[in-house]
């Protein structure tokens, strides 16, 4: 427990610290899109024919499709022909232990905090760490094995089990799903595979981290994850990149599936470059997260804190298919400084009795700009469909702001729809009460954001709260004046 | 000793004129009360003190316990040992009572050299301090001063009085908003605390509040400035003649 508070005490400390970059030779290819380089990377990951065909299709698409502009954020156009879109570690045959990994990439890690020793196995933190778009190490794979559970990187589970990545790959988020996915679906070049056999119960919690590293590579991550039949798996992620004095566009997508009576929670925190405090630099960050709950009493539940990005366009939603199925959405949202975010979720209710709920926090500090956009649909079948969403925004200072739309759409008379939503403001005379207590100004702040975060601070993972409110304080920092 | 020494303090909100030279000393282990019509400026001296930024103060000086009060910001003032009890608590969502009270009493005590006290001590501890104002221990769990009524909000502010142990309690306006029930609480919960070593300054507009917290002094503020000092009787003087007849006194 030490040295995790220690690891998280410096992940979190001060301005952002994670400005360094790792001098390792990139494999990379020229910027630019077009279908050789698709063929390019599909080659180079030494791919089977139909996730060519798989890419080829979603590009395909792609070259039809605009960006999308609804959302409310601003920045300027991104020239998708100055992207790279390759870019892997020269040491390229896979490391057997970690003795085989590049110390170079080592140390990046343990700037990070990020355990890779033993002590993992106390943590009961299984890492799969994704560097650059490769992964290159996996621990605790044996264990996981043991009971027939398939973690690791995208790319291994596309040589090792092709089968169960072309049945499920863009089953909740097909290649046409929007701009980004699409794009996404054309180039990705890594991310983490996980399938959870039946009837097993994932004995520790999954975790990535994710990091952005050579200049102008546009990260574009894949996640699959897949509980059969009455599995149980809880996943973090969380992400840290380097400080960079240009846009980077991050566009991952993350497909859940969830079979009868299994259950997927899936946790992040993402703290990627959020930009200066004029807003120069910092990551756009433009995913697509999606679940599907196809089965009987399934459940997929998403908590994340988003404290990152200069921009955040999120909306991890769920699709209730199975009857009974039920989705959950927790989510706290900052924005200091400059920073945009536009997140949210989707329910799609289509099965009998299936119930949501929606916790959403919005902060915005100094210019941010805060939008909860959230979609409730309950569809003609669905009978006796539950939702409860709550909607809460806080507002530091008078220069930030705070929006909602919920959109809400039932096609089916039994339905019980709430939605709640309230906007408060940290007042002078609350400040002024904490410090009339002994409480600095900055104490009062920390204290007054993690309670009105708690909702959702309760659903993570107890080490992952920890660095959640920490984060969330570091954040803010000078926030008050 | 003096605790408090304020001389010829002038402080202004908003560039309005408050206070205009108010002289007060105060001596350890006495209990004064500030008695006054209303905008005479009694709670604006309950804010100065306390160091409510919005207010500006433009002359004068005030010394606490050797120190020059007026250049500490007002979580130091608070871990030097200045409490304020607040004529309108405020009310924080999402933050109990018990987590703020542990997070304020561990600021005081880190200043004073002592230990911080860890949730099992610190509970320990406060479970006695409930008792001082018959509260209920559930009410340590809800969020400060979230949907308390008034009575509850003060007895609050006399409850974590109790906790911050403080050498300087200021109270600001206390009884309003109380019935007799519960106005007897507060003031037997501050009776409690008398000491020695603790000075009380009382603010309130009634002389009802000093039938149950008997003051060593009374001050009579008004249009800024204190006009009279006396005994408790001064109070009762008050009470039968009102305040107009001391304004006359000023305005000639």
């Amino acid at each position: 427990m030490k040295t995790e508070q220690q690891s998280v005490e410096s992940l979190v400390g001060g301005e952002y610290k994670y400005g360094f970059i790792t001098d390792i030779e990139a494999d990379a290819v020229p910027p630019g899109l077009n279908e050789d380089v698709i063929r390019l990377i599909s080659a180079k990951k030494n791919e089977p024919a139909f996730m060519l065909d798989w890419r080829l299709a979603a590009y395909r698409h792609w070259l039809t499709m605009k960006e999308p502009t609804w959302a409310n954020v601003h920045y300027p156009p991104i020239d998708y022909q100055q992207i790279v879109y390759y870019s892997a570690p020269k040491t390229q045959t896979g490391p057997k232990s970690l003795e085989d990994v590049d110390p170079e990439l080592l140390k990046t890690y343990e700037k990070l905090g990020i355990p890779l020793q033993e002590r993992q196995l106390l943590a009961g933190v299984a890492v799969d760490a994704v560097f650059d778009s490769v992964s290159v190490a996996t621990t605790f794979k044996d264990k996981l094995k043991s009971l027939g559970i398939i973690f690791g990187s995208f790319s291994e589970a596309v040589q090792e089990h092709p089968e169960l990545v072309q049945k499920w790959l863009g089953t909740v988020v097909p290649v046409t799903d929007n701009f980004f996915a699409s794009l996404n679906s054309a180039v990705f070049t890594d991310g983490s595979f996980c399938y959870v056999p039946p009837g097993v119960r994932c004995p520790m919690e999954l975790s990535t981290y994710f990091r952005i590293n050579a200049a102008k590579t546009g990260q574009f991550e894949r996640t699959l994850i897949i509980a059969d039949k009455g599995a149980y798996v809880s996943y973090l992620e969380g992400c840290t990149a380097p400080m960079r004095d240009e846009n980077q566009l991050h566009a991952a997508v993350v497909e859940l599936v969830a079979l009868e009576g299994a259950t997927i929670k899936y946790s992040t925190v993402q703290n990627w470059y959020p930009g200066d405090k004029e807003g120069k630099g910092g990551i756009y960050n433009f995913v697509t997260k999606r679940g599907k709950c196809a089965g009987f009493r399934s459940k997929i539940s998403w908590t994340q804190v988003e404290t990152g990005s200069a921009i955040t366009w999120k909306y991890p939603s769920c699709i209730l298919q199975g009857d009974e199925s039920v989705g959950e959405f927790y989510s706290v949202a900052l924005t200091n400084h400059r920073q945009q975010a536009d997140t949210g979720t989707k329910m799609i209710h289509i099965g009998k009795n299936t119930k949501s709920t929606i916790v959403s926090k919005g902060i915005s500090a100094g210019f941010g700009q805060n939008t909860y956009r959230g979609a409730v649909k309950v569809l003609k079948n669905a009978e006796n469909a539950r939702n409860y969403s709550q909607c809460d925004s806080m507002l530091l200072g008078d220069r930030c702001g705070a929006h909602t739309f919920p959109y809400i759409d039932v096609a089916n008379p039994t339905a019980t729809v709430e939605h709640e939503a309230s906007t408060s403001k940290i007042g002078e005379d609350q400040i002024f009460y904490f410090q009339s207590r002994g409480l600095s100004k900055e104490d009062a702040v920390n204290m007054i954001v993690n309670g009105f975060c708690k909702e959702v601070f309760r659903e993570l993972p107890m080490e992952f709260a920890v660095e959640a409110q920490k984060l969330l304080g570091v954040s803010l920092e000078g926030s008050v004046g | 000793m003096s605790l408090l020494e304020i001389k010829n303090l002038h402080a202004s909100v908003g560039g309005n004129a408050i206070l205009k030279g108010v002289d007060l000393t105060v001596a350890a282990g006495e209990v004064h009360a500030i008695m006054g019509p209303n905008g005479s400026g009694k709670s604006t001296l309950a804010q100065v003190l306390a160091g409510r930024e919005s207010y500006e103060v433009t002359e004068g000086s005030v010394t606490y316990d050797g120190h020059d009060l007026l250049d500490l910001d007002p979580e130091d003032r608070a871990r030097a040992g200045v409490f304020l009890a607040f004529q309108y608590p405020v009310e924080i969502p999402g933050v109990s009572n018990v987590y703020f009270l542990r997070a304020a009493l561990n600021a005081v005590r880190s200043q004073r050299g002592e230990d911080e006290l860890d949730p099992i001590d610190f509970l320990a501890y406060v479970r006695e301090k409930l008792k001082v104002v018959e509260m209920d221990e559930s009410f340590l769990q809800r969020s400060v001063n979230e949907g308390f009524s008034g009575g509850e909000k003060k007895r609050n502010e006399i409850f974590q009085m109790a906790v911050l142990d403080p050498k300087l309690a200021i109270l600001d306006e206390t009884d309003s908003g109380l019935d007799i029930d519960a106005l007897k609480i507060v003031a037997a919960g501050v009776n409690a605390m008398r000491d020695p070593k603790r000075s009380m300054i009382v603010v309130t507009h009634y002389q009802r509040l000093l039938e149950y917290i008997v003051p060593d002094r009374v001050h009579v503020l008004a249009d800024g400035k204190i006009v009279r000092s006396g005994d408790k009787s001064l109070a009762l003087e008050l009470e039968k003649k009102g305040y107009a007849w001391l304004e006359e006194g000023v305005a000639r």
